[in-house]
């Protein structure tokens, strides 16, 4: 399989632009690349989901346009979803079948099929089980089986790996070397690299929107796909002197959340942030840093533990209470949780501060006063917009994200969680983003600072830490550290404070309650 | 500037434009269809709606419909589908022709106190809902149709002859009202009608309605929940405690939309009272895109619907079935659906195209200029 020039817009952003990509057949080609790196549009693409604007795709050397999934069926391409597509009170055989009724029937020649198939693959599916009864792994082997049985040879898996324990996905990589030894090709997404490297034949990486390069892995190191994923050449974050106090601002203590059924999410979280202290916590995605963010800004409500705001205990307060109190918020997610896509930039402006000046004016709104206070972000935050009354999603991802920043900083935060502030935006926008960051951690802010971008990890915080299966494994000191030292504790390898060289313990001393 | 502000204009208008001439169009393929003349319905119509009589049976009409379509509208403006209109507006019509019944106050005590009947009743019904929602997870939407159901049971029961119900030859009714709660209207002379006293009411409600929305806090988070639940979460709004504001306010108005026609004309809660009031405010709240102006003309057009086309039933030499004017009520409310969505997505890419090339040309302008300073500073 192969695509060439492949380039996706849509209104105000463009999701891939000029992607190459060769899958050969009988490998494993794993895609990597940051979340909104633009690996979902392509996979959507490439299984006919969305048909690109320019740029073509070649199956066994064949030019072939895909209007649906089914195109991209007929021509032997399969997606595994992230999450999964099952019926929940049928059973596996009639899960398979559903929607390929004309296959092998309903009946015996399908049961066959079924167990042919995985058997060949060592998949292990029993046809007659309830899918209900089934657990994550199982149920992804049936979605792989229902794609071999439509009669797949190319495989998309996106980020397969999401959802299962390190020995559930030592048996799903079995089956994909399996598959791989029939023939069969996979794609798979991830942003693991600990993974890729081990699975994959070959990598391509996705770095905003565009394939940067292809790797071979045993040519190379988890550090330079890391730096291939996040770009070398972006302006380094760098913070000259330090502006840390000893005044604690934020002060979290021996947190804790559950996810239902009792399984910590995060677990015996404690750290204290200071008055002018950018503190960074590195992790890899999906280990506790979106729950941390919700149970700090009220939307989750801790299990166990405190949270204190410049010593007032804040664990019970609501959402509402907090941002009035001086919790500035950059959510990770700014489309959901930051904006109001279909409003205006002025009503934008409200959101989160409708309760406070300029905004309001006791009960009711003050209109000229946010229209007037949008107009001044607009120019001091350098949002290229024509207008304040256009709405948010026609602006472009960075244009959006300065007027998100800009609104949080105009309330004078004392402490700021800023999670991906930079994420798709452009690298001048990301410049002054930081610079913003900066000046206001020089006026005594405290940051919460999460990103996927070591480098920007590094360079902007005054302390570093390390999430991991949502606990804090691990501390450094960013003058110390190399992302590579970072990366290892974030897969869990590494744990304890982080030393580069020879022993500087100043820096995480006394709040060292991490490990 | 002022060109997006026409732009949001046009594009106002434009989803029900292009709703309502779609519906008349379909409804002439079905006179089509049917053998009669596709456009002489319309024009009986337009005629009957020239007779001052059946102007005061139109307003009347239309304020009891913009009263049910604001209850529905407060539901829609925060993804809430309150369908319980119907319920809550007979059940607080019948409470209130009882409370009027048996309560004789003055006027100026009376009439406040029923409606505040009214709207208590209403937004207790429709609270009913709110509390399932937020404490179980019920859809308000299945709540509010049981609750329908439950209502008219409810209504069975409450005018019984043993318990507050009293006979009038085979209807089945709530007694008259004391006359200290009955309002007046505009009495336009014995030919004409009378105008009921609580269209002002009606007229007030669209005035506060804009004004909660549009310029309280409680507005914005109600909007803003509408538009996203998650950015209205993040930025602080109780999503539960502002679903059951939402339903009890929607069940407040909704509780007063029977009673222009009760204080004003029958004075008593019987089985001839209207029902389907709270279906078609579904109807004219989706039409007049939740806006209060819009809602206004809607009510109005499906008022005339309502009242103009009993004639059709008359006409000479050919007659028409009445029912055209259901067909079409139906046919709106596809077309509104449809076209809305799609003139929606196409404003939002329109405005996307817009601000990007506005953009460009700002650039490019900027690139002119410092090209001439420098040409200049040679």
């Amino acid at each position: 399989m192969e695509l060439t020039g492949i380039t996706k817009r849509f209104p105000g952003v463009v999701a891939n632009h000029d992607i190459h990509l060769v899958v050969r057949k009988g490998t494993v080609h794993a895609l990597v690349g940051e979340n909104g790196a633009g690996k979902s549009t392509l996979m959507k693409i490439l299984y006919g989901m969305q048909k690109p604007d320019e740029g073509t795709i070649a199956v066994d050397g064949e030019q072939v346009t895909f209007h649906s999934p089914a195109d991209a069926i007929a021509r032997g391409i399969g997606m595994v979803h992230q999450h999964f597509m099952l019926a929940d009170n049928l059973t596996v055989l009639e899960n398979v079948v559903l929607g390929s009724e004309k296959l092998h029937g309903i009946g015996a020649a399908a049961r066959r099929r079924i167990e042919e198939i995985s058997d060949r693959y060592g998949l292990g599916v029993r046809p007659d089980a309830l899918v209900e009864s089934l657990g994550v792994a199982d149920r992804q082997r049936v979605e792989i089986l229902k794609v071999l049985y439509r009669g797949a040879r190319t495989l998309i898996l996106d980020e397969p790996t999401a959802v299962l324990v390190p020995q559930e996905v030592d048996a799903l990589f079995d089956n994909l070397r399996e598959l791989k030894a029939e023939g069969l090709s996979v794609i798979f997404i991830s942003h693991k690299l600990g993974e890729v490297l081990s699975v994959a034949d070959e990598i391509t990486v996705i770095r905003r929107g565009t394939t940067v390069g292809t790797a071979v892995p045993a040519e190379t190191t988890p550090r330079q796909l890391a730096e291939m994923m996040v770009g070398s050449e972006l302006p380094t974050p760098e913070t000259a002197e330090s502006t840390v106090t000893d005044r604690p601002v934020l002060t979290v203590d021996k947190l804790r959340l559950e996810a239902e059924g009792g399984r910590a999410v995060l677990d015996d979280i404690s750290f204290t942030i200071h008055a002018g202290e950018v503190l960074g916590l590195a992790g890899v995605e999906g280990n506790g840093q979106t729950e941390l963010i919700e149970t700090l800004i009220g939307l989750r409500a801790a299990d166990s533990g405190t949270i204190t705001l410049e010593g007032q205990d804040i664990t019970a307060w609501p959402t509402r209470r907090r941002r009035e109190s001086g919790i500035g918020y950059i959510p990770e997610d700014r489309h959901r949780h930051g904006l109001l896509l279909e409003s205006p930039l002025w009503e934008n402006r409200i959101l989160g501060h409708v309760t406070e000046r300029p905004n309001a004016k006791g009960f009711w709104l003050d209109l000229k006063g946010a229209q007037e206070d949008t107009r001044r972000i607009v120019r001091e935050y350098d949002v290229r917009t024509p207008g304040i009354d256009v709405t948010a999603a026609s602006l472009s991802g960075g244009n959006q994200q300065k007027l998100i920043v800009g609104r949080e900083m105009s309330h004078k935060p004392k402490f700021l969680i800023a999670a991906h502030p930079t994420r798709g935006v452009d690298v001048g926008a990301q410049a002054a983003i930081w610079d913003h960051i900066r000046e206001a951690r020089r006026e005594g802010l405290a940051v919460l600072l999460i990103s996927a971008d070591l480098d920007e990890l590094i360079g902007l915080s005054d302390t570093l830490r390390v999430i991991y299966n949502g606990r804090l494994v691990a501390d450094a000191d960013p003058a110390a550290v190399t992302p590579e030292e970072l990366g290892s504790a974030m897969t869990g390898a590494a744990s304890g404070h982080l030393e580069h060289t020879e022993n500087t313990e100043e820096e995480a001393g006394p709040e060292d309650e991490a490990r | 500037m002022k060109k997006f502000d026409r732009e949001r204009v046009l594009l106002a208008v434009a989803g029900p434009v292009i709703a309502l001439v779609a519906a008349i169009l379909l409804t002439s393929v079905v006179l089509i269809a049917s053998g009669k003349s596709p456009i002489e319905p319309y024009l009986l119509m337009m005629e009957q709606a020239a007779f001052s009589d059946v102007q005061v049976l139109i307003v009347n009409q239309a304020s009891m419909y913009y009263l049910a379509a604001l209850a529905v509208a407060i539901g829609f403006r925060m993804n809430l589908f309150n369908i319980g209109v119907d319920g809550q507006y007979r059940l607080a019509a019948m409470m209130t022709a009882v409370v009027g019944a048996h309560l004789a106050l003055p006027s100026f005590l009376q009439i406040p106190l029923l409606l505040l009947v009214g709207m208590l009743t209403g937004a207790f019904w429709a609270g009913i809902a709110g509390v399932l929602k937020v404490t179980r997870g019920v859809s308000e939407v299945v709540a509010t149709i049981m609750l329908n159901a439950i209502a008219t049971s409810l209504i069975g029961y409450l005018t019984l002859k043993d318990v507050w119900g009293v006979q009038v030859g085979n209807n089945m009714t709530t007694g008259v009202m004391n006359e200290s709660g009955w309002i007046p209207g505009i009495d336009l002379g014995p030919e004409v009608g009378e105008i009921y006293g609580l269209v002002f009411l009606s007229v007030a409600m669209g005035v506060a309605y804009w004004i909660v929305l549009n310029r309280t806090r409680f507005g914005f988070d109600l909007r803003a929940s509408g538009e996203s639940e998650t950015a209205a979460a993040a930025s602080g709004v109780d999503a539960r405690r502002m679903v059951l504001t939402a339903m009890l306010i929607s069940g407040a108005v909704a509780g007063l939309s029977g009673l222009p026609l009760l204080l004003g004309d029958v004075h008593t809660y019987s089985l001839s009272f209207p029902t389907g009031l709270g279906f078609t405010g579904i109807t004219i709240a989706l039409l007049g895109r939740n806006n209060p102006v819009g809602i206004a003309f809607a009510a109005l057009l499906i008022a005339f619907l309502d009242k103009a086309s009993p004639a059709l039933d008359y006409a000479t030499p050919v007659a028409y079935e009445k029912e055209i004017a259901t067909i079409m009520q139906g046919l709106i409310v596809f077309a509104v659906v449809i076209s809305y969505e799609a003139v929606r997505q196409w404003g939002l890419r329109r405005q996307q195209k817009r601000v990007g090339l506005e953009l460009a040309a700002a650039a490019a302008a900027q690139n002119n200029s410092e090209k001439k300073k420098e040409v200049a500073a040679r």
